[in-house]
């Protein structure tokens, strides 16, 4: 299921495909850098939100909407309501405290972890860009929704089961640590 | 122009962007001070792996529903790691009034 091949004879319809898709790309790009370096946190969780919705829209370009939609249900509004809920209940936004207030070089540690975060994303865009994938572009057919949820009751059932298995014990683990909790003498 | 017209085609362009989430992550990681702000570039990095994963998938993998169910599992281990980070946070603001990385250190010499 090619969303994208079958565009119809619409004027402009390549110039409008390539601007909804560097439109997503902005979007991940900005919602990434606001959620990495906001000042307030809560800004950060929105940044993390439209960052989502970015990759959402890439994985419609992509080829698998049933991915696009899982990623803004899962994401903006699962985990991002949840974090809200985690800054209401908790206070990350202090003053900074006299000991951080104190260090001599505060530049300094910003420039190496910016030096590191370049040479990470150098390097692995470097073997993403030259290594030679190979070409292997799978029939229409298979793309569907149908197959999909086919594969995932027959082939995966075991990653289908154990993922529901996952969340109940996650659900119950964060139930028993957030409520009774153990107490600090 | 016509580079910029073809540029969701490719598989280089989904490869950098998954790399250039997985930087801000990692930034995030070491630059934040509380375990919130590390919490959210740690989705960040999720992110990027499921990017990747799916950008993969799309172009160079012959059964394209591998790659999605893949991703779908990526998508809820983030889920499951958000409630159980999110509990523990809670449990240290408890006990420590604080989620500041600098102030939890209890255990050091």
């Amino acid at each position: 299921m090619n969303v994208l091949a079958v565009a119809p004879a619409f004027p402009f319809a390549d110039y409008l495909i390539a601007g909804i898709f560097l439109f997503f790309v902005a979007a991940t790009v900005a919602g990434a850098l606001i959620a990495a370096c906001a000042k307030r946190i809560i800004r950060g969780v929105s940044g993390l939100a439209l960052c989502s919705i970015g990759i959402a829209g890439l994985y419609y370009y992509l080829n698998s909407p049933f991915l696009a939609l899982m990623q803004i249900l899962i994401y903006v509004g699962a985990v991002c309501v949840v974090i809200v809920f985690g800054v209401m209940l908790s206070e990350p936004d202090e003053p900074l405290s006299a000991r951080e207030q104190r260090k001599p070089y505060p530049v300094f540690g910003l420039l190496l972890a910016a030096v590191v975060t370049a040479a990470i994303f150098a390097g692995v865009s470097r073997v993403g860009l030259d290594t030679a994938w190979p070409k292997a572009a799978a029939a229409d057919a298979a793309w569907k929704v149908e197959a999909l949820g086919e594969s995932l009751l027959s082939t995966y059932s075991l990653a289908f089961e154990l993922i529901s298995l996952v969340l109940l014990v996650a659900i119950l683990g964060a139930l028993a640590i957030a409520r009774g909790g153990r107490d600090k003498e | 122009m016509n580079a910029l017209l073809q540029l969701h085609h490719q598989v280089g362009t989904y490869l950098i962007l998954a790399a250039f989430l997985l930087a801000t992550g990692i930034f995030g990681l070491i630059r934040r001070r509380t375990l919130i702000g590390m919490l959210i570039a740690g989705e960040l990095i999720f992110a990027a792996a499921a990017l990747n994963c799916m950008a993969l998938n799309r172009f160079a993998a012959p059964n394209p529903a591998v790659g999605q169910i893949f991703v779908l599992f990526i998508l809820g281990l983030a889920a499951a790691e958000v409630a159980i980070a999110l509990s523990i946070i809670l449990a240290v603001y408890r006990n420590y009034r604080s989620i500041h990385s600098t102030e939890l250190s209890e255990l050091k010499g």
